[in-house]
C-alpha cells in the first residue's frame, strides 16, 4: 500500500509528461494547396487586367437608363412569374393530395407535362399561340385577338409561372407530407375543417421545410428570365444585347448584366436567411447554428 | 343522469381486420370512464369513434344526444359534409398520447387557436380564461414557451388545457400517459383527477390501473375487438368475473 501511494506521487514516472513542450501539425499540403490557388487567382485578375475590356464603358452603362429599365422588367417578372408559381403550386399541390381522383390525376398531368418539356420551349408555345388560336374568350361574353393578349410580358408570365407552379407543387407536397399526422387530428379535435387545419396548422410547420428549396428557386427564377429574351421581353439581358449590337462593345455589357445578376441574387440570399430564422423559431436552439447566407446556386 | 355518449353496435374494419365488433357503450353525463385491456384490442378505436376520427362501418353513435356523422330526415340518414362534422366534434375534447401540440405556436397560441379561430371568439375575452387554464394545470410561467422547450408531462398538461379551451361537454383520453417517462406521469394523472372531481364527463382509455381503481366510477375491459366485462372498479379490477380479465390484469400487475 505504502509503495503504491508513493507511485502515484513519484514526480518522474513515463505518465507525467505535462512538461514536455507541443509542437502542432505542419499542415505542408494545405499551404502548397493554398499558394496554388493564390497564384491561379493572381494569373487570372492579370489576364483581365489586361485583356480588352473597357473598364469605363462598364462603368458607363452600368446605370444607363436601357440597363435599369432591363433590371425592373427582370425584378419584375421574377416576383409575378414567382407569385403566380407560388399559387399554382399550392393549388396543386393540394389537388395531388386531394381524394377525389379527377383532381388528382389533373394535378398529375400537369406536373408531368410541364416538368417534362424545356421551358424554352414552352414560352415560344405560348408566344405563339395565336397561330392556333387566332381569338381568346369565354364564348358569347368577351372576345379578343390572342395576338393583343400575349404580349412578351403575358407569355414570359404564364410561361415561367406555369412552369415554377410544377415544380413548386411538388415541394409544398413534399413539405405538407413532413408535418406529423398527429397535428392534422388535434386540429381536427378542435373543430378545424380541412381549409382552415391547412392553413393554420399544416402549412407554417410545412414552410421550415418549403423555404429553403422556394428560396433557391426565386434565385434561379432571377436567371431563368433572362431566356425571356428570344421572345422580345425587355429584361436586363435583351436590354444589354440591344445596346451591343449597336456599339459592338459585347463583353462589357455582359459584364454589366452579370454583376446585376450578382447584386440581386446576394440581396436575396440574406433575405432568404432571415426567412429561414423566421420559419424555425419555434424548433428552439436546435436550428441555431444553421449556416450563415453563401449564395446557394440553382439552375 | 342522461346519456352523454350513447355507442350502439358499431363495427370497424381496417381492411378486412375488424377492429370493433359489435361494441356497444353509454356514459352518463359526469361520469368517469376508464376503457383498459391489451394492445390491439380496440380501445383507441372505440374512443377515435366517439369523435368521428374514424369513420364506423355499423351501428350508430351519439354525443350529446345527437347523432354523430349522419343527419335524419325521414327514414333515411344524410352523410354530414365536412363543416358539419367540425361542428359536432366541438362536443368533445381530446388528448392523445404523443400529445401533439402544434410545434410552431407557443403554449398560450396553442391554448387560445381553437377558441379564436374555430369559435370566432375575441382575443381578448380568450386570453384571461387561457390564463386561468394555464394556472389550473401548474403552467402559467410557460405560456410563452415553444412545445419542444417542455418535458412531456408538461406538453401533456398544456394538451389537456388546450382541450378545455373549447369548452367540451366530454373529455376523451387516449392513453394520456404511455408516452411519459415514469416520473412524470404524476403530474398528468393529478390534473386529470382534478378534472373528475369537477363533474366532467370523461372517457379514458389507459392502462394506470391505479387511477382507474381511484377515479373511475366503472371500468370496462376490451379484448380482441369486443367488451368482455364492465362494472365498477371493484368489481372489474379486484374481483374479475372473466378469465381474461384476471389474465390481463395479473400480466399488467405482474
Amino acid at each position: 500500500m505504502a509503495e503504491n501511494a508513493s507511485a502515484i506521487t513519484a514526480p518522474a514516472t513515463r505518465y507525467s509528461i505535462a512538461h514536455l513542450k507541443r509542437e502542432p501539425r505542419r499542415n505542408y499540403g494545405r499551404w502548397l494547396a493554398a499558394a496554388l490557388i493564390l497564384l491561379a487567382l493572381a494569373a487570372i485578375v492579370k489576364a483581365f487586367a489586361e485583356g480588352q475590356i473597357a473598364w469605363p464603358v462598364v462603368a458607363q452603362f452600368f446605370t444607363a437608363p436601357a440597363i435599369l429599365a432591363g433590371l425592373s422588367n427582370t425584378i419584375i417578372m421574377t416576383v409575378c412569374a414567382m407569385a403566380f408559381g407560388l399559387v399554382l403550386g399550392v393549388l396543386f399541390a393540394v389537388m395531388i393530395m386531394s381524394p377525389n381522383p379527377v383532381l388528382k390525376y389533373v394535378a398529375v398531368f400537369y406536373i408531368w407535362f410541364f416538368r417534362g418539356t424545356p421551358l424554352l420551349l414552352q414560352l415560344l408555345l405560348w408566344f405563339n399561340l395565336a397561330l392556333i388560336f387566332p381569338t381568346l374568350g369565354i364564348p358569347g361574353v368577351f372576345e379578343m385577338r390572342t395576338v393583343d393578349f400575349m404580349t412578351p410580358f403575358m407569355a414570359t408570365l404564364l410561361g415561367l409561372g406555369i412552369n415554377q407552379g410544377a415544380y413548386t407543387a411538388e415541394v409544398i407536397r413534399g413539405g405538407i407530407l413532413s408535418v406529423d399526422n398527429g397535428q392534422a387530428e388535434a386540429a381536427k379535435v378542435i373543430g378545424m375543417t380541412r381549409l382552415v387545419m391547412l392553413r393554420r396548422i399544416i402549412l407554417p410547420q410545412a414552410m421550415r421545410v418549403i423555404i429553403p428549396p422556394i428560396g433557391n428557386e426565386v434565385i434561379s427564377m432571377v436567371k431563368l428570365t433572362s431566356i425571356a429574351s428570344v421572345i422580345q421581353y425587355e429584361e436586363i439581358l435583351r436590354n444589354s444585347q440591344t445596346i451591343y449590337y449597336a456599339n459592338n462593345r459585347v463583353m462589357e455589357l455582359l459584364i454589366v448584366a452579370a454583376i446585376w445578376y450578382l447584386a440581386v441574387v446576394t440581396v436575396l440570399s440574406v433575405g432568404q436567411h432571415f426567412l429561414e430564422k423566421h420559419f424555425s423559431k419555434s424548433l428552439g436552439a436546435q436550428n441555431a447554428n444553421r449556416p450563415a447566407p453563401v449564395a446557394m446556386e440553382g439552375a | 343522469m342522461c346519456a352523454m355518449v350513447v355507442v350502439n353496435e358499431i363495427q370497424k374494419y381496417f381492411g378486412t381486420f375488424q377492429a370493433l365488433k359489435d361494441v356497444s357503450l353509454e356514459v352518463a353525463a359526469g361520469e368517469v370512464l376508464c376503457i383498459i385491456g391489451p394492445s390491439g384490442s380496440g380501445k383507441s378505436t372505440l374512443l377515435r369513434c366517439i369523435n368521428q376520427l374514424e369513420r364506423i362501418d355499423g351501428g350508430a353513435v351519439w354525443v350529446a344526444d345527437e347523432l354523430v356523422g349522419y343527419r335524419q330526415e325521414g327514414d333515411r340518414l344524410y352523410e354530414l359534409t365536412d363543416a358539419q362534422i367540425a361542428r359536432q366534434r366541438l362536443a368533445s375534447g381530446m388528448v392523445f398520447q404523443r400529445f401533439n401540440l402544434f410545434a410552431h405556436l407557443t403554449v398560450l397560441g396553442n391554448i387560445i387557436e381553437g377558441p379564436v379561430v374555430v369559435q370566432k371568439r375575441a382575443r381578448k375575452d380568450v386570453i384571461p380564461e387561457a390564463m386561468a387554464l394555464l394556472d389550473r394545470v401548474g403552467l402559467a410561467d410557460k405560456k410563452d414557451s415553444y412545445p419542444a422547450q417542455l418535458s412531456g408531462g408538461q406538453q401533456q398538461r398544456i394538451a389537456i388545457a388546450r382541450a378545455l379551451a373549447m369548452k367540451p361537454k366530454l373529455m376523451l383520453f387516449d392513453e394520456p400517459t404511455s408516452a411519459l417517462d415514469p416520473e412524470l406521469v404524476g403530474e398528468v394523472l393529478e390534473v386529470m383527477q382534478d378534472l373528475a372531481r369537477s363533474g366532467m364527463t370523461m372517457v379514458v382509455v389507459t392502462h394506470e390501473l391505479g387511477f382507474a381503481r381511484e377515479v373511475a366510477h366503472r371500468v370496462v375491459f376490451m379484448d380482441r375487438g369486443s367488451i368482455v366485462e364492465t362494472g365498477t372498479p371493484q368489481q372489474v379490477l379486484t374481483h374479475p368475473r372473466e378469465q381474461r380479465t384476471r389474465d390481463f390484469i395479473a400480466a399488467v400487475l405482474a
